[in-house]
């Protein structure tokens, strides 16, 4: 068993608080992942579960038991770093050994962890090489091997894939996910992107300005965002908001619309398009085409831009009519302070 | 190669700036290594022939031949007799200006001839003899030993007390962790003269006097070496660290695994530097060390120079042998002065 709790949290930088009364539970065996912009805090959280920072004030318990005073190498805890952080002067073998060798463990059982570890991670040629002569894919394995063969109670990502290509992003997105099923270990993953955060998750944490937004499943991020900013945030493409009152032209949706409601969140992949007088009036601006869909951005009467995704790929040129509506159970409804309001919703 | 050195800025013929530059480069190369040039050649010319008039590039010595009824090998010169001919002819004995010369291939026959009328008959020959014969001669193992202990003792110490020294300064957040660090910086405006007599009180307090640790231990902490590493290990990743603290590194191991096997470019450039200023140190030693068994190469030359009497052609064959080890040091561990490895690893 390994369970994380974060209690209170708060983490300052002489004046500036960083994280700002942080609360979580994350249960044996989850995947969860820390998603914000730049500069929300979820490394330096990340890097306070880890042992490597300390906080100004709350608890961290790993299993029940109260991590704060404990040093990093005795917490249990493994991470694998942004930048790999791979000793460069030694080889690929002596990197994922290191560790074990620090808590004097015998040479054979060395071997058969660190040859197990390469196993799985298909690193198995590799072991005599210097990280220099590893491509960006084989340095992340490896410093993902180093983590395996500590046999961490709770894995640490920090930002593992953003050293690396498009393509070699998803299949370690892939392998990932995987490895976490295999190893069935507790894993905390840090991360901007947040197509990271929705494939990989089991659970995802928004994270702004030190404080949680909201912590739930991909599906209900995505359905149910507490927010404005986990509305805007979750899904690609950005989600449109509209001002209530242009929100109200639509027919169909009206009357749903709270009156509190100060905007209205409409994802581009939920409109539909109508026949004229049964939904918004809109000129396209540009469209997109990307094949199995098209990317239309589209101008309402007020200049409030819009962008819609039409299945099937129906390049419109700019300047043309376009009438779109919406089904009552994708809008959402936010009031004057972002928060959002359930009784238009699903 | 040959393309590269004869690249002209000129295409036909020289441009005045290829004449600037090769003009400048060998009056540069003339400068530089014609007095280390000339130091080698002299050192295996004999005793006479250094003080010879005029000097001679190249290490000549007088021709000697065997002539029966002579015991030893006799000077050969080339003698202009009275009639105009001139004949080589061996030199028996000398007595003011004439000299009693013999025809080697007539033995009989002597002959006394104006000391102004004859030219030694000169050939190259290497006197390696003044190699061979210092190392029988005043104790000057003693000496070489002397030096080599102190170069070597006092630069692996000096490596391990400035990274230590450079590893807090860099890698550790601390109060007072910047004055600390101008204050060891500082002192490089004091000139080490200055502090000659104070160093020389503390050396004789701690009973160092005439001992070779009086010469290593107080010249281990350099700022130099300080400044220089700290600055190389700024560039090592924090996070190389910060993993091998999760990987339950103790902070010694990690000094010891991580920071100075990652630091071995500029360790490798403070090396030379401390073997360069021990090995030619001169002040420190000449203080510290009085007794005989206990000088330095570079002591030892200083006392060469006798009052009345100096040996040139021995001191000029030890300040050849005193040049070798920085040169040999140099040749070797420059190509170690290379950046780059630390930051290879990290991305």
């Amino acid at each position: 068993m390994s369970t994380l709790e974060l209690k209170k949290i708060e983490k300052s930088f002489g004046e500036t608080k960083v994280i700002q009364g942080v609360d979580l539970s994350v249960a044996h065996g989850e995947f969860v992942v820390f998603v914000g912009p730049s500069g929300c805090g979820k490394s330096t959280l990340l890097r306070m579960i880890a042992g490597l920072d300390q906080p100004t004030s709350g608890d961290i318990r790993i299993d029940g038991e109260i991590v704060n005073t404990i040093g990093a190498a005795d917490r249990g805890c493994a991470m694998v770093f942004q930048s790999y952080a791979l000793y460069p002067h030694m080889s690929v073998y002596a990197n994922m050994a290191f560790g074990l060798e620090n808590v004097k463990t015998p040479k054979a059982e060395i071997e058969s962890k660190v040859r197990d570890a390469a196993a799985l991670l298909k690193l198995d040629a590799l072991l005599e090489r210097r990280p220099t002569q590893l491509s960006g894919g084989q340095r992340q394995r490896v410093a993902i091997g180093r983590a395996i063969v500590r046999n961490p109670k709770i894995f640490l990502f920090d930002e593992p894939l953003s050293n690396l290509d498009a393509e070699l992003r998803v299949s370690m997105r892939a392998e990932l996910s995987e490895l976490h099923q295999r190893l069935g270990a507790t894993m905390i993953y840090v991360t901007h992107d947040q197509v990271e955060a929705m494939t990989m998750a089991d659970r995802i944490v928004v994270l702004r300005a030190g404080k949680i937004e909201q912590v739930g499943s991909p599906k209900e991020l995505y359905e149910r965002p507490a927010n404005a900013f986990v509305a805007g945030f979750i899904g690609s493409p950005r989600m449109n908001f509209l001002p209530a009152a242009l929100a109200r032209q639509m027919p169909s949706l009206a009357s749903h619309i709270p009156v509190q409601a100060a905007q209205v969140g409409i994802r581009p992949e939920h409109w539909q398009v109508c026949e004229s007088g049964r939904g918004l009036e809109l000129k396209v601006l540009r469209s997109e085409y990307l094949g199995a869909n098209c990317l239309l951005k589209a101008q309402a009467q007020d200049a409030t831009v819009i962008e819609v995704v039409i299945a099937g790929g129906v390049a419109l040129p700019a300047g043309a009519d376009l009438h779109l509506n919406a089904p009552l159970q994708h809008m959402h409804a936010f009031d004057a302070a972002g928060l959002s309001l359930r009784a238009g919703g699903a | 190669m040959w393309q590269f050195l004869t690249r002209t800025q000129g295409k036909a013929k020289l441009h005045w700036t290829d004449v600037l530059s090769y003009a400048y480069l060998v009056i540069g190369l003339f400068v530089m290594f014609a007095p280390v040039l000339w130091l080698v050649m002299s050192s295996f010319k004999t005793e006479s022939a250094l003080i010879k008039f005029p000097p001679t590039f190249w290490p000549y010595t007088q021709k000697e031949v065997v002539v029966a009824g002579h015991e030893k090998s006799l000077p050969l010169y080339k003698v202009t007799l009275d009639n105009g001919q001139t004949r080589e002819m061996a030199q028996t004995s000398r007595i003011g200006i004439i000299a009693n010369m013999v025809d080697p291939a007539n033995p009989e026959q002597t002959l006394k001839v104006n000391i102004n009328q004859r030219t030694s008959v000169d050939e190259i020959k290497f006197a390696w003899t003044n190699y061979t014969e210092i190392f029988g001669k005043f104790t000057f193992g003693t000496y070489l030993w002397n030096s080599v202990f102190i170069t070597v003792i006092a630069t692996l110490l000096t490596l391990l007390v400035n990274s230590m020294a450079a590893f807090a300064l860099s890698k550790y957040q601390f109060r007072g962790q910047k004055s600390v660090f101008f204050l060891i910086i500082a002192t490089l405006m004091i000139p080490p003269t200055i502090i000659l007599v104070p160093v020389f009180l503390v050396i004789n307090s701690f009973g160092l006097l005439n001992s070779l640790w009086g010469v290593i231990l107080p010249a281990i902490a350099t700022p130099t070496g300080v400044f220089l590493l700290r600055q190389y290990m700024l560039t090592i990743p924090d996070e190389l660290l910060e993993a091998a603290r999760m990987d339950h590194a103790s902070e010694w191991r990690i000094y010891w695994r991580i920071v100075l096997p990652l630091s071995a470019p500029a360790l490798a450039v403070l090396a030379i530097f401390s073997v360069m200023w021990r090995w030619n140190d001169f002040l420190l030693p000449l203080i510290v060390l009085s007794k005989n068994e206990f000088f330095t190469l570079q002591l030892a030359l200083n006392s060469f120079q006798g009052e009345l009497n100096t040996q040139w052609h021995y001191l000029l064959a030890m300040t050849v042998i005193t040049l070798l080890p920085v040169t040999l040091v140099f040749a070797f561990l420059q190509r170690h002065i290379t950046t780059g490895i630390a930051s290879a690893g990290v991305k």
